[in-house]
């Protein structure tokens, strides 16, 4: 009894300060992009990183925060093997939701972030490739003209949006690991 | 009744037609369905016997690659509409211009989960930091001005000047005639017929004596000393040194030779791969 005790007090030692490394990984930024990718975190913590992470992602819960996973494809994976995991790029993002307000306080205007969900939902509704042209048009309606230009290279600089030189915009990582697609276009259906 | 050249050009006019049709649909995320593909392909079957010439195949080729492209898309089209992410583009652009940029909003937060991040220093990079500051050397030190060493100034003896290889030891012809007469040494105790092969003779014990007798052979031949015998087909090459200097410029043309003499072919040489 009392050896399976100190085995169990092992083991959560083990995965304290497993958790604890992996805290700092993913919360202070290592490169010009955010988050942390698989192959790094198995280097860091070891061939169980994903088990530290689940585990982690639990203690989070309590803070409205969750480990997001993005993986290279654009479509989440189900049973991801380990290789998929080793190239995912692994993420902090909060679990909850914003409140308009709060919006504010990160440094988004309401008319920025509007702008932005109506670029995303365009490509999402155009199969993921929308001429940039279209979009512009679709914000020029809510937005002043010499904003909407501005507008959509500060989403291709955060990351939410890309461009390639035949000027059509694609999602990029940063929308993949931070938005709900298909629970943004039900809802903006179901209003 | 259309004569033969007028027929090709309506049909290669129209398979113009189409190739620009499906590159519009491609690069500018049209619908891919406004292409009728059983008539781009009746068309295609049309013109097909009209063409001869290498460029109407060509073009042929093209709308053929061109249209499956659009196949293509057609596929990923029905795909993508029978994911549960399809959605109408005009119903959701309807519903976009309809609801207030507040609502929008509202709705876009409650899927957005941005993601946590921290700039900050931390308090064990700060330390990081100062120990770093702490062993650095001032500027003025580090970038301290060495004075310029004075030399002294004299007469360089000839052997020095040998030394540092500016000048040689004997003169170039002297030279010349003495490796002239290696050659035909070499010829006497190894070759056949008063040839050598070439590698036989150059390759030697380091890289670097073997680029030396490279050199100076290229020397003996341009001189008239030797002459090259090349066999293609067999890819041997001879050389065969002349009794006497011979003067070929101005008898008949010259020609030059490159013989690649790389560190590789050397090691092959000394392997015994490369005769």
């Amino acid at each position: 009894m009392e050896k399976r005790r100190i085995k169990v007090s092992k083991r959560k030692a083990y995965y304290a300060s497993k958790i604890k490394r992996a805290v700092h990984m993913l919360f202070y930024r290592r490169h010009k992009k955010p988050g942390v990718k698989g192959w790094e975190l198995r280097k860091a913590l070891g061939s169980d990183y994903p088990k530290v992470l689940t585990i982690l992602d639990d203690y989070l819960k309590a803070l409205d925060l969750q480990v997001k996973t993005a993986f290279e494809e654009e479509k989440p994976v189900e049973k991801p093997t380990l290789e998929e995991l080793d190239k995912a790029r692994f993420y902090v993002t909060l679990r909850g939701e914003l409140t308009p307000k709060e919006t504010k306080m990160i440094g988004w205007r309401i008319d920025d972030l509007a702008g932005l969900a109506i670029a995303i939902t365009h490509v999402i509704s155009k199969k993921g490739k929308a001429p940039r042209k279209e979009v512009e048009e679709l914000l020029r309606d809510k937005l002043p003209g010499w904003k909407v230009g501005f507008n959509i290279d500060r989403y291709i600089r955060y990351g939410y949006l890309t461009e390639d030189e035949n000027e059509q915009l694609y999602l990029d990582w940063r929308t993949r690991a931070e938005v709900d697609q298909k629970a943004l276009i039900d809802m903006l259906l179901s209003k | 009744m259309q004569s033969k050249r007028e027929r090709s050009k309506t049909g290669r006019e129209k398979l113009q037609r189409i190739i620009e049709m499906c590159k519009s649909v491609e690069d500018r995320s049209l619908d891919p369905f406004l292409i009728d593909v059983d008539e781009v392909i009746s068309t295609v079957k049309e013109y097909f016997p009209e063409w001869e010439i290498p460029e109407d195949l060509c073009l042929d080729a093209e709308t053929i690659y061109r249209l499956a492209s659009v196949i293509k898309l057609q596929s990923e089209w029905v795909k993508h509409r029978s994911t549960s992410l399809y959605t109408d583009p005009f119903l959701l652009e309807e519903k976009l211009t309809r609801i207030g940029k507040e609502e929008i909003v509202e709705t876009f937060v409650k899927a957005w989960h941005p993601i946590v991040e921290f700039e900050q220093i931390s308090l064990h990079s700060l330390a990081e930091a100062l120990r770093y500051w702490e062993s650095l050397l001032p500027l003025k030190e580090r970038w301290k001005e060495f004075p310029p060493a004075e030399l002294e100034r004299s007469l360089a003896t000839r052997e020095e000047l040998i030394r540092q290889r500016i000048l040689r030891d004997k003169a170039f012809s002297e030279e010349l005639e003495n490796f002239w007469q290696e050659l035909k040494n070499h010829v006497g105790t190894k070759g056949e017929n008063g040839k050598i092969r070439y590698w036989d003779f150059v390759g030697a014990e380091t890289y670097d004596e073997t680029v030396h007798k490279a050199f100076m052979t290229s020397f003996l031949v341009t001189y008239g000393y030797a002459t090259l015998e090349i066999h293609p087909l067999e890819e041997e090459i001879f050389i065969k040194p002349y009794e006497k200097q011979t003067a070929k410029i101005g008898k008949e043309q010259l020609v030059s030779i490159p013989i690649a003499v790389s560190a590789e072919d050397w090691m092959k040489w000394k392997r015994g791969e490369l005769k």
